[in-house]
């Protein structure tokens, strides 16, 4: 039949995540050229309207296993595994993010089955889905096919477009499905922290972007001064994220924020896919790094190869004399 | 307690990485390294012996590669690891994360380990999955790109970043965990360390000898197929310019950015 089941990942609210909706109207534009069911999973205590509501990205059903805690892969692979061995679907499809990650990896050791990560697009030929896979820095891009049933796709951060919601609604399916033996030891004990102040930057026209290469926490002032002089605010990668430099709110890319704005500075940050996947759609992106071949010279309107501490203050008096007169 | 720690040699990162055209698979021919992220892994493993929350009996590192790859090894015994283990057969050539994950967890299987270490990722192949692929064969709970592990009664508490913000989540061991490369600091390892680690011991296996069905791997057991091998979209490049003269440098910025309005 070969039906596609999208797992819909939701926070402690019971919001569906963006990327598993992009998921869903995927799997839906996919099952209409195989002529196949779009389906989803969702698990906790989903509410029959918000699971039924999947319906209007194109989901013809939503599988509820309410027993299933969210939030952490085992069970959820349990769960997976039981509505695609039980109804015979032939892949399993996840929208960007982390848990993805580790459900679609956990699902092809169950299964035994082919997985592709970080996946842009995927297309269909002969009646089988083929994943399209950029791979060594975004150098080249594969096309993987699977052999056997199920295909485990799981896609890169907003590679699929949410469709506007229609007016479809999902029939709703519940589920039992026994826990494995290890999938109950391990145990979350506080999901979601936001470490670090509470600040905006989704609104911001401009943003300078800090990383590793400011050397330490207190130089973030210099990005943060840099910022006030555009008129700006200040954004973050991961790794200074997890140093404690930088609020997590401030994080830009797979874990974190996905911004365009007009100019996006990054200063001493790498370029590494998963912060690239959550800027890359910025106006401009100007760079300034020490090394030649970091990634982000590949993607970037302007790079400039040198030490930020020299750059940065300079421009930022620079900027501040063009604005004065 | 016991903690295996899964080693991979990759090309150097000084080496421009390529698929070759005609196997489809990566060119390994340059000078190859010990995988950057693994190092974290096996520095979590020393914290935790030298943090005395747990008595760290044995730490040994396994690799699943060809001949070369020793040499990753001894490095991984320079970084402190005790022994190592070498999983190597001409079967396992072009396995995809599938065959590995299985192959890797049939040769954890013959250690019994109270804890695997990992990488958060391969340099070469990034596939990010490889921790949570052995957790599920080796039926124990697991938990990607960790940044902190506290041992706490036989339990980790470990913390890590997911979509929402930060997770902290108890894992029971014996279990599988793939640390971030923000959970430490690498040590460098000492001169004597370099010198003694070609004799430590070194066991070599073959698949047959850990019970690797040899049907299940190589490019003849893996699950997926690489069809087609494409260049990315043609972009425009940017302008990339060295800053020599750091006042020209800025007024050549300010100026780019008054082009575009920014100003
Ligand atoms: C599952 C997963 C999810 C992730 N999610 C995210 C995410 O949401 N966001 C994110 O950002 N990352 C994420 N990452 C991490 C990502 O892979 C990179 O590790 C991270 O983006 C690197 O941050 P960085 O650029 O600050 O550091 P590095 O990669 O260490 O780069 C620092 C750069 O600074 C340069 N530099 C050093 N000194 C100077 C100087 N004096 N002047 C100029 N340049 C200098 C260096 O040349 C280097 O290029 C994720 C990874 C995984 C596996
Ligand atoms: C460019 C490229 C793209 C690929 N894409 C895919 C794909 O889409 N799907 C697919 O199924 N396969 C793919 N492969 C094959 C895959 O990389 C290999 O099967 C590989 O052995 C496992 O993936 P990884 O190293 O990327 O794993 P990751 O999950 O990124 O590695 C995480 C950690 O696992 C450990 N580890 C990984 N391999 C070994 C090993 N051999 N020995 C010991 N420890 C190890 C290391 O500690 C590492 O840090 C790709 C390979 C390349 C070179």
């Amino acid at each position: 039949m070969a039906g596609i089941l999208v797992y819909a990942l939701h926070d402690d609210e019971g919001d569906f995540n963006k990327n598993s909706l992009g998921a869903i109207s995927e799997a839906a534009r996919l099952a209409g050229e195989l002529g196949s069911e779009a389906a989803a999973l969702v698990v906790g205590e989903v509410a029959d309207d918000a699971a039924a509501a999947l319906g209007a990205y194109g989901a013809k059903r939503v599988f509820r296993a309410k027993s299933v805690p969210e939030g952490l892969a085992q069970p959820i692979v349990d769960a997976m595994a039981k509505v695609i061995a039980d109804q015979g679907f032939s892949y399993a499809l996840f929208g960007g993010g982390l848990l993805g990650f580790e459900i679609g990896a956990g699902l092809t050791a169950r299964m035994n089955a082919g997985v592709t990560m970080e996946v842009t697009a995927v297309k269909v030929a002969d009646g089988r889905l083929v994943a399209e896979r950029p791979v060594l820095q975004d150098s080249a891009i594969v096309d993987v096919g699977y052999v056997g049933e199920p295909g485990i796709i799981i896609g890169r951060l907003n590679a699929f477009d949410t469709d506007e919601p229609g007016a479809g609604r999902a029939e709703v399916v519940d589920v039992e499905v026994e826990l494995s033996e290890w999938s109950s030891r391990a145990r979350m004990r506080t999901r979601g922290e936001q470490r670090g102040a509470d600040v905006n930057i989704e609104d911001a026209d401009i943003l300078v972007g800090g990383g590793r290469g400011l050397g330490e926490k207190d130089n973030f002032k210099l990005a943060e001064e840099l910022a006030e002089a555009l008129g700006g605010a200040v954004a973050a990668t991961r790794a200074v994220v997890d140093a404690g430099w930088y609020p997590y709110a401030a994080q830009i890319g797979q874990t974190g924020k996905t911004v365009a704005p007009k100019l996006y500075l990054a200063a001493g940050i790498s370029g590494a896919i998963q912060h690239k996947v959550g800027m890359q759609s910025s106006e401009s992106i100007l760079a300034v790094n020490k090394d030649p071949n970091a990634p982000i010279f590949e993607f970037c309107d302007l790079g400039v190869v040198g030490d930020l501490h020299k750059i940065l203050p300079k421009l930022t008096e620079a900027v501040k004399a063009k604005k004065g007169g | 307690m016991k903690i295996c720690c899964l080693v991979k040699e990759v090309p150097d990162a000084a080496v421009q990485k390529r698929l070759d055209p005609q196997t489809k698979r990566l060119d390994r021919s340059g000078e190859k390294n010990l995988n950057p992220f693994d190092t974290h892994g096996i520095e979590a493993a020393m914290q935790i012996r030298e943090g005395g929350r747990a008595d760290v009996d044995e730490i040994v590192a396994v690799t699943m590669g060809p001949e070369s790859a020793v040499r990753a090894l001894h490095k991984a015994v320079a970084l402190g690891a005790d022994r190592s283990l070498h999983l190597s057969d001409a079967a396992l050539e072009g396995s995809d994360v599938c065959a590995t994950g299985y192959s890797l967890a049939k040769v954890l299987e013959s250690e019994q380990p109270d804890l695997v270490l990992l990488g958060q990722q391969s340099d070469d192949g990034e596939c990010y999955t490889i921790g949570a692929v052995v957790a599920d064969h080796l039926k124990m709970p697991s938990l990607t790109q960790v940044i902190k592990i506290e041992v706490e009664d036989g339990t980790l508490v470990c913390e890590r970043q997911a979509e929402y913000g930060y997770d902290t989540v108890e894992v029971d061991l014996p279990a599988v965990i793939s640390v971030g490369d923000a959970i430490n600091e690498p040590r460098y390892p000492s001169l004597k360390a370099i010198m003694g680690a070609k004799k430590k011991p070194l066991d070599t296996k073959a698949t047959g000898e850990v019970g690797i069905d040899s049907g299940e791997v190589g490019e003849a057991g893996s699950k997926t197929q690489v069809l087609e091998i494409n260049p990315p979209p043609e972009k425009e490049s940017g302008e990339v310019f060295e800053d020599e003269d750091t006042a020209e440098t800025v007024a050549k910025i300010v100026a780019w950015l008054d082009e575009r309005k920014l100003i």
